[in-house]
């Protein structure tokens, strides 16, 4: 029996009167379907969400999430080497994937009449993949080179890995998605095979399907072309390791001789969005906004870039999309001639000041309206809808929470703010790092 | 009067479904021009401007001053300080955002229908009546002051500033649009004020407009929009030839992944070969994983995450370019192998079935990309920067349909010179030197 479950633009209150045209489904073998409908262009986005991410690793194989990700554009049992995007191609697409923390997708952007040849070739490589030992050399230098620009050639990039491995004592997100160079090197077929045979599967996955087309269209080829595959009956229970309660700040210098600028980076673990429980969420995006979303408005831009010349940037950020444990962050750049440590001190004197001071309420006011105007601009981007549904439900919310998400932003206030911030500055839990060109700027 | 001249429709017919876009073209009484595409469904206004020109135009010893001065549009106007503009923008949720390129100057704004009115208000007076405070201008300047010493540091900039350089010399092309520490440093008010006077101008003006609205009332507010800006700037650079000859130029750089930009002369947009370029560039390099490229450096090889390559057809100079990283250690492999693809597609071109692919693909992709108001207002007024007609939207495919393999083959023989191909490589490649 197949449970269907509809919901309309019209079951979301008049204020935010924005929600998509989304249908969902639960095939039998426990693959769930999502439909998003948009006629505006004869496009479709096909999106197949596996629950499974580089938090999900065995330890010892970071990276295996993301090399698997590239491996699956090789052979299959009907498929040759590199034939998926060839196809994807000669019919006017593309096609490509990515991987993180909390999931791994596949996508591919294309007519919306050929939908059916993607959803077979898709479902084709869910089980059957054909990956030679040749293929695995190649692959882990592209991916050796992919860490090499995207990481290993950025100062900026390397430091986040080393504050983001001190913020998370226990937990995977401590780990690079790409994968620590060193165990990246080692990745062999197996442990490709190995995490491949146990998490592709359709109980562990989520299609999304938006553009022109109809819903009973796509169950009717998503169950013709996903539904025949067996259920994965080993598949574990996805319990990660947890943080345990953290007990002291860390503090870190690095140091790269190709760093121009000196910043610092003030990171907090934070709740995270969890089903049901989104008001905590809501408020953090409120907090970053107040604190470091626009340079001219927020606090930290009107004290450290306006009032006073401390700094050239400023910002402040809030990372709730997760499965586990978010974070909140602050980066402060100094101006010329102002050391870290007088911009680290004036940064925690705006967010004790704004701590002890009303909010002002045309500031909520105006964040309330962008936050409602950004749900009328994500209209008009399907593939962006596509993964605001593919990233919530592979990270455990619903599409009951993801739908009540711009009305429980909407009704965020002062104290739900106040609340959450006094739990989340918790300087035990935070990561303060400075990022530098020499010691000698450290200071 | 408004006129509205020519309504113009593209029919999707690459698909099962049909979609259409009706394109609008309308003049303003005072003489502006836009392109509409009227798209009810959402509520809200999707606006593209153009000026042609843009850094281009910086004067003799003030570079970097018009991507200050485009930097500083949104930090005041009219009796709003920065803060106080910003306020005001933020409390509409409108978007505005300026950026200055080498031969463009780019306005994207979204805004919504319920205070459209409002929001195209606050961005008149930042386009017509900046304030250039002071206080802003020494604000922004030292963010763009940290952006050209990050740039400094960055190996991709690097090698495109040397590539650059050593083509163009003293054209507008051949230096960062950003400016120079001391330029920047010694930009004045004033400066300010001129390099807004020269861009911001109504002959080089082209806008498109895509959204909840409609052809009649973008031809009412285009006067007060920018009716106010000069009618004329000052002349264009001249055109230039690309001056770098075949050859390697190695930086050195310590960074583990060497970075290499390389290129020789292009075509021009507008040269009767371009569609056969189009799809050699497509199939040698632009075409993702796809492309020979792509296919031997990386999939074949493993040298690198990725390759490209890029026809670059400027206002005054043309180039075809492309982009390479890879490890110190198989930089030079990655190069050998680039030159030796440049090399066996100059002599042999393409095969029947691989133009058929190019052109299949080239021909589906096409209307996908009008898939949202932004996206089809950025393709719109593109169009008009480059003189094309509204009709192109419909004709477009027949162009790619149309080159036979004989002009792809013989196109490819004229464009692509392994020769003379240079290679800024920034690094510390293994086995490779700076040639003379």
């Amino acid at each position: 029996m197949k449970r269907l479950f509809t919901s309309f633009a019209l079951m979301i209150a008049a204020s935010v009167a924005t929600a998509e045209d989304v249908t969902t489904y639960m095939l039998d073998n426990g693959m769930e379907v999502v439909v998003i409908e948009d006629a505006r262009a004869p496009v479709v986005v096909h999106m197949l969400w596996y629950k499974v991410g580089s938090a999900d690793e065995p330890v010892g194989a970071s990276g295996v999430a993301h090399f698997l990700e590239h491996l699956l554009f090789k052979a299959t049992d009907v498929l040759e080497s590199g034939e998926f995007s060839a196809t994807v191609a000669a019919n006017g697409g593309s096609d490509n994937a990515f991987t993180s923390y909390d999931y791994t997708a596949y996508f591919q952007r294309i007519a919306s009449d050929r939908l059916e040849l993607m959803m077979q070739m898709e479902s084709n490589r869910m089980n059957n993949l054909r990956i030679t030992a040749a293929d695995v050399e190649t692959e882990r230098q592209v991916v050796l080179e992919e860490r090499n620009q995207r990481t290993e050639n950025s100062a900026g990039a390397l430091a986040r890995e080393q504050f983001r491995a001190a913020q998370f004592q226990n937990h995977r997100y401590g780990v690079p998605i790409i994968g620590w160079k060193h165990e990246m090197e080692q990745l062999d077929l197996t442990d490709a095979l190995d995490f491949y045979d146990l998490y592709y599967s359709p109980n562990n996955a989520v299609l999304v399907v938006a553009g022109d087309v109809k819903p009973d269209e796509v169950l009717a080829l998503a169950e013709k072309y996903y539904g025949v595959i067996p259920a994965e009956a080993n598949l574990p229970v996805r319990e990660r390791p947890q943080e345990p309660p953290q007990r002291a700040e860390r503090r870190i210098t690095y140091v790269d001789q190709r760093v121009s600028q000196p910043y610092l980076v003030r990171s907090y673990l934070a709740p995270e969005r969890d089903p049901g429980a989104q008001t905590e969420a809501a408020a953090l995006v409120f907090l970053a906004d107040l604190l470091g979303g626009s340079s001219f408005t927020s606090a930290l831009g009107q004290a450290l870039q306006f009032d006073t010349q401390t700094a050239i940037f400023t910002s402040a950020s809030y990372d709730g999309s997760n499965l586990d444990s978010g974070t909140f962050s602050l980066v402060v750049a100094p101006s010329e001639g102002i050391s870290l440590s007088v911009a680290e001190a004036a940064m925690d004197e705006t967010v004790a000041a704004f701590m002890d001071a009303p909010i002002d309420p045309e500031r909520m006011e105006s964040i309330r309206t962008q936050l409602r105007a950004s749900e009328i601009y994500a209209k008009d981007n399907v593939q962006g809808l596509a993964r605001r549904y593919g990233a919530a439900l592979t990270q455990s919310l619903t599409i009951a929470d993801v739908q009540a998400w711009p009305d429980i932003l909407q009704a965020v206030t002062e104290d739900d703010i106040k609340a959450v911030a006094a739990k989340v500055f918790n300087r035990d839990q935070s990561v303060t790092g400075w990022v530098v060109a020499s010691q000698e700027e450290a200071r | 009067m408004l006129r509205i001249v020519i309504a113009f429709c593209l029919s999707f017919t690459a698909s099962a479904a049909l979609a259409e876009i009706e394109i609008k073209q309308v003049t303003s009484p005072g003489g502006i021009n836009a392109w509409v595409v009227e798209e009810p469904a959402i509520p809200f206004v999707a606006l593209e401007i153009r000026f042609r020109g843009s850094a281009s135009l910086d004067l003799p010893g003030k570079r970097g001053a018009t991507n200050l001065m485009t930097g500083l549009l949104e930090e005041g106007a009219g009796d709003m300080t920065a803060q106080e503009f910003q306020t005001a923008r933020e409390g509409l949720a409108a978007s505005f955002s300026f950026r200055a390129f080498d031969d463009t100057l780019s306005i994207s704004a979204r805004f919504l229908t319920e205070n459209k009115a409002e929001a195209l208000d606050l961005l008149r007076q930042a386009l017509v009546d900046p304030n250039f405070d002071q206080d802003a201008l020494d604000r922004v300047r030292a963010q763009v002051l940290s952006g050209i010493a990050s740039d400094e540091k960055d190996p991709n900039t690097i090698a495109g500033n040397v590539f650059n350089a050593a083509a163009f010399g003293d054209h507008p092309y051949g230096s960062s649009s950003d400016g120079t520490v001391e330029s920047v440093t010694a930009l004045t008010q004033e400066d300010m004020f001129d390099a807004h006077r020269n861009a911001l101008t109504r002959d080089r003006l082209y806008v498109s407009v895509v959204g909840d609205t409609t052809a009649e009332a973008v031809g009412e507010m285009l006067d007060d929009l920018l009716g106010a800006l000069p009618a004329e700037g000052p002349a264009a650079p001249e055109d230039v030839d690309f001056g770098l000859a075949g050859g390697v130029t190695v930086i050195d750089y310590d960074t583990p992944q060497a970075v290499a930009l390389f290129g020789h002369k292009g075509l021009k947009r507008d040269d009767d070969d371009f569609f056969a370029a189009f799809i050699i560039n497509h199939v040698l390099g632009a075409g993702g994983f796809e492309s020979r490229l792509m296919t031997e450096v990386r999939e074949k090889r493993g040298l690198t995450y990725g390759i490209s390559t890029f026809l670059v057809p400027k206002f005054h100079a043309e180039m075809m370019l492309g982009s390479v990283a890879s490890s110190n250690a198989t930089i030079a492999e990655a190069i050998a192998v680039t030159r030796a693809e440049w090399a066996r597609m100059a002599d042999d071109g393409l095969s029947a079935e691989e133009l058929a692919v190019a052109k299949t693909f080239l021909t589906g992709e096409y209307p996908l990309r009008f898939d949202g108001n932004a996206e089809i207002a950025k393709i719109m007024v593109g169009m008009q920067m480059v003189g094309l007609p509204p009709e192109y939207v419909v004709n477009r495919n027949h162009y790619v349909e149309a080159v036979t393999l004989e002009e792809i083959n013989r196109v490819a023989s004229e464009l692509l010179q392994p020769d003379d191909l240079h290679f800024v490589v920034v690094g510390k490649p293994e086995g490779l030197t700076s040639t003379q």
